[in-house]
């Protein structure tokens, strides 16, 4: 049994929490409130580089263990324990780096700035303890977490259907997790398990596909499925996340498209292909079903979009899917197995969380300074914000897989690792990234080149603060594509057990 | 009656004591604002003496080799029980009564003249809901019932407006109605098996011969069902819940506060005891029964409660809502799965995570209601419109209510999340997932309706920027419930050793 408390963890993931409060209670001023707000960001950036560097690859498989028995009884016992392997440790580090970079882009907040802060604050910790938890319990708890903040940041710093959205967000959330918990609660329940411990479950595996489980196993790789299926979100069950994503302000987008859609991408890995080995390889076909036709019907109703964030989010459908090919080429032949298509689904989790952001950031700041999202109404902003330009054509590039920016490397990995499993439905999936280079292509024509326009000359560049995490992701980007090897090695030692325990 | 009898009875003699002492005070004495302090003092010597009695059963954390202060008989002849699981609900009512009796004191000032009778009353249903969780034969069931009732009904009906009125006339008949089934129920079951004491009847039930009686088996079903309709009325179960939302609309409300959950705590005591007492061995699966109440009540509450705009009576439908996921843990007759063959092998499962829920539930339900008491203190209104921009007007009270009502929806980290978890994880254990799955779906409608009221406290505009002032002791109990309510939920580890310690005095579950 893994054990031991070294704090780092602990404080890594509450010290937003801590941070919200004090926003709370000492901030007088809004300024006071938003440099704490940076201070905490800049720290949690901080404290996710020591966790990631500090993570030794040849070391334990969980390392940085915090557990303190939570509470135990005759009928319930679970633990307060968390830890990162290396499929965890580079999340938190993403949520770090996009944490601080929210904090960022809300600077120029007016309204009701204090609450922000806050929300925005007390959502990092619900993601980081949902990437860092080792007990299914403690983890369903900072799923559920996650909810509230997201749900005030889009209702009430959103626009359009604020309120519509927020709404669809969380029903479409909890209903997911709803399924989740009938399945922890099934796999507690079975007698040969009868802990919330997910080292143990991830240890024994297959032994959770005999037949004393009191659900069947599929039943519970699919109640697991449903639930982060909703969140990565995977078609059909994609129709909330446009809507989220439009009306939320530029700090919700970026933590709803950088981190929040990973929670699912994390669960499915960590979950479903970490525990339930038989009936990983037994949908596998399911999953890449599913995994192109996201891929696809992203790309197509994403070339159709005028409005910019909606555009953005229904790219955001089609690389996720990629995730799920990744993960459905688990299985190569009869018995044989490869981790390159599960290294590419989390590499492309954390490519995918800073390009997105960096495109999200980037329309934040058009949608600040010209007032609109429409892709019609723009053109020629180039000419007045080079530097929001830059950074939305890096972006761009990026998503749509240029080499020597971070998206190539996962797709890459991603196309590698299915054309050996599934050769003709990865091609179908790769018609998608063409699709996604003309949707980039001509949205980056249509905004940001052609001749200028009037009304867009009084525009100003980004300022410093504005500019900050412009750079800051940018810089992300392009090191990981043109030196990869530390981030996919350290996946690569999360998920090498994760393969092996299918022999 | 000997001396120890007394000391046994000795938490409710204090209880009733007060409230008499209460009455009269308010007699002689100008200063009102004593009577409060009395019969927080009366609440304050009864859980000193519950828990002097819980010290002599060794604690809470006490082996479960002393599940009963008294070794055979039972105090009054047998009529009541003094056992842990009796001992968890009296802390449990005399914990809501001194929370609803701290929260009323500024809307008390509403009733000027009755200050007395009002604190009286609550004792006095506070010592019948006592005797409730620990009596065990069927007359005192009943005398206790009503002892818990008619003083309900009169507090019901304490605002002397219309719909006060209408709500303690309610009250009072469908009481009536149903406490005369409920006694026409205890009749047929007392003619079958020849006793009223919960230990006969199932000793009944263990003499095969007395099984043979002509029509008997059919009598029994009667007997069983009509007492269990009884009791549906307390808890505020479906189909027995008419009352309910006009009851919530119209009584005052910290008498609604008392009513939702130590009036519920008490009945479900009295459930518990009966079926898992008294009817363990009767061959009929009442789990199937009670499982079918607890789906039918969590869905027609949760519907229901998505339409309303009136916060209290929303919070009416909220209970029967309530009351059907604390059912699901009482249909868990736990182990049938796993022991196909050898008969139902009893755990304490169910039982535990029924005490578990009330409690939790007392946390969530009183912080809501203690915060509504103070809101409609100000604004004279329970239209849930009316609580636009509440989080301008007093962040205190906003925060608390939207945590409540968080709670109620069974979102982590609050206590009702771990209730839920553990009665749903009884009905899966007990081979009823279908229910669990069932209590899963209604919590994810409910989301819907909770959350419209904090969105309108937080989101919309606040019709005037007037602060809404929070006296102290509604302050404080405030303070403690909303404490309470993250508590259980971060460490339920006490509560829950408690209640499984609790349930063990119940006889089908010790063996």
């Amino acid at each position: 049994m893994v054990t031991g408390f070294t704090g780092l963890l602990t404080v890594t993931v509450f010290l937003p929490a801590a941070g919200a409060l004090a926003l709370l209670l000492l901030a007088r001023s809004d300024r006071a409130a938003r440099l704490l707000a940076f201070a905490v960001g800049v720290a949690e950036l901080a404290l996710s580089l020591v966790v990631f560097f500090g993570f030794q690859r040849g070391g334990e498989r969980f390392q940085w263990v915090d557990r303190l028995p939570w509470f135990a009884s005759e009928t319930l016992n679970a633990s307060y324990f968390l830890g990162v392997d290396g499929l965890s440790a580079p999340l938190v580090l993403l949520t770090g780096l996009l944490g601080l970079c929210a904090v960022l882009a809300s600077w120029r907040i007016t309204l009701r700035v204090r609450e922000h802060f806050a929300w925005l604050l007390l959502l990092q910790t619900a993601v980081l303890g949902v990437f860092t938890s080792l007990d299914l319990l403690l983890f369903f708890l900072f799923w559920e977490l996650e909810l509230l903040p997201m749900y005030m940041l889009i209702a009430i710093w959103g626009g359009g259907r604020k309120e519509y959205s927020a709404m669809k967000f969380l029903i479409f959330t909890i209903t997911g997790s709803a399924f989740m918990l009938v399945a922890i609660v099934a796999v507690f329940l079975t007698p040969q398990v009868g802990t919330f411990d997910m080292t143990q479950l991830l240890a024994h595996g297959v032994g959770l596909s005999g037949a004393d489980l009191l659900l069947p196993a599929s039943a519970l790789f699919w109640l697991f499925f449903l639930a982060f299926a909703i969140k990565l979100p995977v078609w059909p069950l994609h129709t909330w996340l446009p809507d989220a994503h439009t009306d939320a302000p530029t700090a919700g987008s970026v933590m709803l498209a950088g981190v929040l859609l990973k929670m699912g991408g994390y669960g499915l890995l960590r979950i479903n292909v970490g525990i339930f080995h038989q009936q990983t390889q037994q949908f596998a076909w399911a999953l890449m079903a599913l995994g192109v036709i996201s891929v696809l019907y992203g790309a197509v109703v994403t070339i159709r979009q005028t409005d910019l964030k909606r555009l953005i989010a229904y790219s955001s459908v089609s690389h996720m899917g990629l995730v799920l090919v990744g993960i459905a080429s688990v299985q190569v032949g009869l018995g044989e197995l490869t981790d390159t298509g599960l290294s590419g689904a989390a590499m492309q989790l954390f490519t995918h969380g800073t390009i997105t952001g960096l495109l999200f950031l980037a329309v934040g700041l058009v949608y600040d300074k010209a007032h609109t999202r429409y892709i019609p109404d723009l053109g020629g902003l180039a000419n007045r914000m080079p530097l929001v330009a830059i950074a939305f054509l890096i972006a761009g590039l990026a998503s749509l897989g240029l080499p020597g920016l971070s998206g190539f490397v996962s797709e890459l990995l991603v196309f590698l690792g299915g054309f050996q499993a599934y050769p003709w439905p990865t091609a179908l999936a790769v018609l998608g990234i063409i699709l996604a280079a003309g949707y980039i292509l001509w949205m980056m024509e249509r905004c940001l080149f052609g001749a200028a326009r009037e009304r867009f000359d009084h525009l100003t560049d980004a300022s410093f603060v504005e500019a900050l995490p412009l750079v800051l992701l940018i810089i992300v980007i392009v090191a990981v594509g043109v030196y990869p090897a530390p981030l996919t090695q350290v996946f690569q030692a999360g998920l090498a057990p994760m393969v092996d325990a299918f022999r | 009656m000997t001396l120890h009898d007394l000391y046994l009875l000795s938490p409710y003699v204090a209880t009733a004591g007060m409230g008499i002492l209460v009455v009269l005070l308010d007699l002689v004495t100008p200063r009102k604002s004593l009577l409060a302090a009395v019969a927080v003092l009366g609440v304050l010597v009864a859980g000193a003496l519950t828990l002097v009695q819980l010290l002599d059963m060794g604690g809470i954390l006490g082996g479960p080799g002393l599940p009963n202060l008294v070794s055979d008989g039972g105090v009054l002849a047998g009529s009541l029980s003094v056992d842990r699981f009796a001992l968890f609900f009296n802390f449990l009512i005399l914990a809501a009564l001194g929370l609803v009796v701290l929260a009323s004191t500024d809307y008390l000032r509403r009733m000027p003249g009755h200050q007395g009778e009002y604190l009286g009353l609550l004792l006095f249903s506070a010592t019948g809901m006592m005797m409730l969780s620990a009596a065990t034969e069927l007359i005192t069931i009943y005398i206790a019932l009503e002892l818990t009732t008619l003083p309900l009904a009169a507090l019901a009906a304490f605002l002397l407006t219309g719909r006060s009125t209408e709500a303690g006339m309610k009250y009072l008949i469908i009481g009536a109605i149903s406490s005369a089934v409920m006694l026409y129920g205890m009749a047929l079951v007392f003619g079958f098996t020849g006793s009223t004491s919960l230990e006969g009847i199932a000793a009944s039930f263990r003499v095969p011969a007395q099984q043979d009686v002509p029509f008997g088996s059919y009598a029994m079903l009667a007997g069983v069902a009509l007492m269990l309709a009884g009791f549906g009325f307390k808890i505020a179960a479906a189909p027995f819940q008419m009352w309910v939302p006009d009851v919530y609309e119209g009584a005052p409300v910290p008498v609604v506060a008392f009513l939702s959950v130590a009036s519920k705590a008490a009945g479900f005591a009295v459930l518990l005891r009966v079926f898992y007492t008294g009817f363990l061995d009767y061959d009929v699966d009442w789990g199937a029964l009670l499982a079918i109440l607890a789906a039918a009540s969590m869905t027609v509450g949760n519907l229901a409660a998505l339409g309303q705009s009136n916060i209290r009576r929303l919070l009416g439908y909220s209970t029967i809502a309530h009351a059907g996921y604390i059912l699901v843990g009482v249909a868990a007759v736990a182990g049938v799965a796993y022991s196909p063959g050898a008969g139902p092998a009893f755990t304490t499962f169910g039982p535990s995570s029924v005490l578990f829920y009330l409690a939790a539930y007392l946390a969530a339900n009183l912080t809501a209601f203690i915060a509504i008491i103070a809101i409609s203190n100000r604004i004279e209104s329970d239209r849930i419109s009316d609580y636009a921009g509440l989080v301008r007007r007093s962040p205190f009270l906003a925060i608390t209510l939207a945590l409540a009502l968080v709670a109620l929806i069974g979102v982590p980290p609050t206590s009702i999340f771990i209730a839920k978890l553990y009665v749903f994880t009884a009905a899966v254990k007990s081979g009823l997932a279908w229910l669990a799955l069932a209590g899963v779906i209604n919590s994810v409608i409910s989301a819907y309706y909770y959350i419209r009221i904090v969105r309108v406290m937080f989101l919309d505009a606040p019709p005037s920027a007037e602060r809404i002032p929070v006296p102290v002791p509604s302050r404080v109990a405030l303070a403690v419930v909303a404490i309470a309510t993250v508590a259980i939920g971060v460490a339920p580890g006490l509560l829950l050793t408690a209640a499984e310690g609790a349930v063990k005095a119940l006889a089908g579950v010790a063996r």
